[in-house]
């Protein structure tokens, strides 16, 4: 099942505005495309909003599965999962 | 060493003491010259020819040195080699062994890099109709770089700033050195296989050739272009260009570059959507307010028809009123004229004349009549006259006192002179009463 894409909905947000500038729409159409228009701009709104706020690092765990740990930059934190053996556990 | 007169010897004797004198001198050597005739056997031996415009030298690179060759050697190339010179016995020949070759003018891993390249695009890894977009709002970014370094500092820094609420997962890898290509490639086969990123930075910060090698390994190339997942490359600086960045769907020309790229600034996304939801609800409401305006006005027609006709009869009224005052000064002006016209009409009225005339005609019936009366009497009188006088003119009567016609026959013309008849002529004569035929005895002259 394909989801809507922030740019499509966008795209389509556009179209609805121009349209109903324009004009010469009959009234039950214009309502339709505005509460349509109204389902769009919540969209994407929404999709601006809904990530969370993460920075991850992949580590290889005990088990040698890679596993996502949070991220500080400023940590050297030197190995790579493909690299050697050892595993460090750092924050 | 002087050769004893007289001494022979044998072609092994000698080819062995050319050997000697070759092996000697040439133990090491540095040539360049031109590959041709290049044979590749199974072996694994590369054997060529080295020639330049005069001459030419046998040349072998055996396996174990071609294997490191970072470049595909090719007829027409031009190398620089060091080797040394080696004679073969059996076939009596001398050829050069080779040690190591190098591409002249051009370094060897430049030379691999462009005969790369020209593989893979070749095989269409570049072609832009496959490259896929990025999409405009990722919710989550998968990073492949080295955890270290400014490269992935600046590049959170920047995403931080334009978007506050991201997930950033970063698969940590070297950059450069042995083995580097494969950790690369084994970073973007996990990011498709096991997670759900919307796009994939792959870069590192600025260095040489040799320093940003993996990522113009064809094993990146390929983990590049089989990848589902978008990917931005983003490695070294503006001028540096790998084979990663021909794959790649977007090439930026640095990590910080890339993470402006990757997404839009947040606040921006949101005054564009704020916009956007501004105008709807505006036109909207035009649209609305103007069937409102138009049902009130329907509506009031309705509920009052009365006064709806009301205003419609003084409207009539009025427009009549105006049309009134328009004609009547025009009419006022030809309505003088009409007025003239009309009492010039009037003198000249037939009725009038018709009146006259019938009195004309009554009156002269009237003359007529006694005119009539007047002239009959007179005329039957004259009538009586000239009857009498008639009378007395009559043939007949003339006849009867005693006169008779005469008539010459047959003609029947009325003699009056003799002379006109001569004896034996017949006549008529016509009497009062009777006619006699006769015929002439004699004429006679009066």
């Amino acid at each position: 099942m394909p989801k809507e894409k922030f740019e499509d909905a966008l795209n389509k947000l556009e179209k609805i505005v121009s349209k109903l500038e324009e004009g010469d729409i009959p009234l039950e159409e214009s309502l339709k495309l505005f509460e349509e228009g109204i389902r769009l701009s919540r969209f994407c709104n929404q999709k601006l909003d809904e990530a969370e706020k993460k920075v991850e690092i992949l580590l290889k765990g005990k088990n040698g599965i890679l596993k996502p740990h949070p991220f500080e930059p400023s940590i050297n934190s030197g190995q790579t999962p493909l690299a050697g053996e050892e595993e460090k556990e750092e924050e | 060493m002087q050769l004893p007169l007289r001494y022979i010897l044998t072609v092994s004797e000698l080819t062995q003491e050319i050997k000697d004198i070759l092996e000697d001198k040439f133990t090491e050597v540095w040539v360049d010259g031109e590959i041709s005739n290049l044979r590749i056997p199974p072996s694994g031996h590369i054997y060529f020819t080295l020639k330049d415009d005069f001459s030419q030298i046998r040349a072998v690179l055996f396996k174990m040195q071609a294997r490191i060759l970072r470049f595909l050697p090719e007829d027409g190339l031009h190398i620089i080699c060091r080797g040394r010179v080696s004679l073969y016995e059996k076939r009596g020949d001398y050829q050069l062994i080779l040690e190591s070759i190098e591409p002249k003018g051009i370094g060897a891993l430049q030379l691999a890099l462009l005969q790369l390249k020209e593989r893979l695009e070749k095989e269409g890894l570049f072609d832009p109709a496959q490259k896929k977009s990025i999409p405009m709002v990722p919710q989550k970014i998968g990073i492949v770089t080295s955890p270290t370094g400014a490269a992935i500092q600046d590049m959170l820094h920047i995403l931080e700033r334009r978007f506050e609420n991201l997930h950033i997962l970063l698969f940590p890898v070297r950059v450069q050195g042995e083995g580097a290509s494969s950790e690369i490639a084994e970073a973007i086969k996990y990011f498709n296989k096991f997670t759900e990123v919307d796009v994939i930075i792959v870069g590192r910060g600025g260095g040489s050739l040799e320093d940003l090698w993996a990522f113009n390994e064809e094993v990146v190339a390929r983990a590049i272009y089989h990848s589902k997942i978008p990917i931005i490359s983003a490695i070294g600086h503006e001028t540096d260009y790998t084979i990663a960045d021909f794959v790649a769907d977007l090439r930026a020309p640095t990590p910080s570059a890339a993470a402006e790229l990757v997404v839009r600034d947040k606040r921006e996304m949101k005054n564009i959507l704020h916009y956007l939801g501004g105008r709807l609800e505006n036109e909207m409401f035009q649209i609305l307010q103007g069937y409102r305006t138009h049902l009130s006005h329907l509506v009031k027609i309705f509920k009052e028809p009365g006064k709806k006709i009301e205003e419609y009869f003084l409207r009539v009224d009025d427009l009549t009123n105006q049309l009134r005052l328009l004609t009547s000064w025009t009419l006022k002006r030809r309505g003088d004229k009409c007025l003239h016209l009309s009492e010039s009409l009037l003198l000249r009225n037939p009725m009038q004349r018709v009146k006259t005339l019938r009195f004309f005609v009554l009156e002269a019936k009237k003359h007529l009549g006694q005119n009539i009366k007047y002239s009959i009497e007179i005329q039957r009188q004259r009538i009586g006259g000239l009857l009498g006088k008639l009378d007395s003119l009559s043939p007949l009567s003339i006849l009867q006192r005693g006169y008779s016609i005469t008539r010459k026959l047959p003609s029947l013309q009325i003699l009056r002179d003799a002379a006109h008849v001569k004896e034996g002529d017949k006549v008529e004569v016509k009497l009062y009463q009777g006619t006699l035929f006769c015929g002439v005895e004699k004429t006679e002259k009066s």
